[in-house]
């Protein structure tokens, strides 16, 4: 398994296709939790596959007011046909030209495969990676991890917040 | 990461003894062909352990991937509030491929419940609520896709075969008497 970046690393920022004529880069989310989420590929076999189980849960994540994003090496037309096809509420994007490249800079790409690792990272608001894990690739790493991962950063933003003596009217 | 963060409770539905050495948690979704090949496994799976197996079934329907899972699960509650959960539970998957909202209506029916009733429970989705508190207590158990089983609160990962399942069941009946020994 490719050795993943750890919490505490800054994010290396990226700018992707989210649909064939549009891009999205990580920076301009700044302010707010992302969870980006690389897999091996669109077209899953499986039911509840990781995407799907992701967009089941995109209400709990936007309690968190955190932003999904799907990865893989997969075009962004394929990640259309994907997303149209399982009715997917978030962006995917394309690490796709140079294959991988995000990827590897966030240690989630497998040379051998020519794909992504199932790694998973909850990026803060100022974008340092928060937490951060890698599953064998056959296995869907659920979303307890990310969740439990969100909460434990909105606690930290609080007590942090509670330091600094700002009064939280309730 | 992986085992069953609520337990079982008066909210859940159970079938057999609250007091059988295990307990068979499934998380499933009425419309996954998956689920639909385990129920039958379940079913030999009670017949084979009696009372010595407890199974509770929890919802946790992909809704965008299969549209009827979350009628259903409502139609199971619906059912369930007039004493026909497990009825209920039985027909649908026992006519998984058929899955629609008049096949509901027409199962209800069957069951004695008046099939206006379930569309206006459906329509208020009263029993909403009940079925997202499944999703989510599964979600923060690590419940990846449908179905998942937990034995005595632990994640099963292997294969959802009678075979599987019963050697699994048998481990555990096992360390249950043996914990049962030492502490009498």
């Amino acid at each position: 398994m490719a050795r993943i970046l750890a919490p505490g690393t800054p994010a290396p920022d990226f700018t992707l296709s989210v649909t064939p004529d549009q891009k999205l880069s990580l920076r301009d989310l700044r302010g707010q939790p992302v969870v980006l989420a690389f897999y091996p590929a669109d077209w899953s076999p499986v039911c509840g596959d990781q995407m799907a189980l992701y967009n089941e849960i995109l209400p709990e994540f936007q309690k968190y007011k955190a932003e999904v994003l799907g990865i893989s090496v997969d075009g962004s037309w394929c990640h259309a046909a994907f997303a149209e096809a399982q009715h997917l509420h978030f962006p995917l994007l394309s690490d796709f030209e140079p294959k991988g490249a995000v990827a590897k800079t966030y240690g989630a790409y497998r040379e051998q495969d020519g794909f992504c690792e199932r790694a998973l990272f909850v990026i803060d608001e100022k974008g340092v990676i928060f937490w951060s894990y890698c599953s064998p690739v056959a296995v869907n790493p659920g979303a307890d991890g990310i969740l439990e991962a969100l909460e434990n950063l909105k606690e930290k933003r609080q007590s942090h917040g509670e330091l600094e003596g700002s009064r939280r009217a309730s | 990461m992986a085992n069953l963060k609520v337990p079982v409770g008066p909210a859940d539905h159970t079938l057999s003894d609250e007091h059988a050495p295990v307990t068979l948690v499934e998380y499933g979704d009425y419309q996954c062909p998956h689920c639909g090949r385990a129920h039958p496994v379940v079913k030999a799976l009670r017949k084979h352990f009696g009372r010595q197996l407890r199974f509770v079934y929890r919802h946790f329907p992909l809704t965008q991937i299969h549209p009827m899972a979350e009628p259903a699960a409502e139609a199971a509650e619906f059912a369930g509030a007039n004493g026909h959960f497990w009825e209920m539970h039985n027909a649908i998957f026992e006519n998984q491929p058929s899955l629609s909202l008049p096949l509901l209506a027409e199962l209800a029916q069957a069951l004695g419940l008046p099939s206006e009733d379930l569309l206006s429970a459906l329509e208020s989705r009263e029993f909403l609520p009940a079925i997202k508190e499944d999703f989510l207590g599964g979600v923060r158990s690590g419940v990846n896709g449908t179905p998942t089983f937990f034995i005595n609160g632990y994640r099963y990962e292997g294969l959802n075969e009678f075979e599987d399942l019963v050697e699994a069941i048998d481990a555990e009946l096992l360390s249950a008497k043996t914990q049962h020994r030492r502490a009498g």
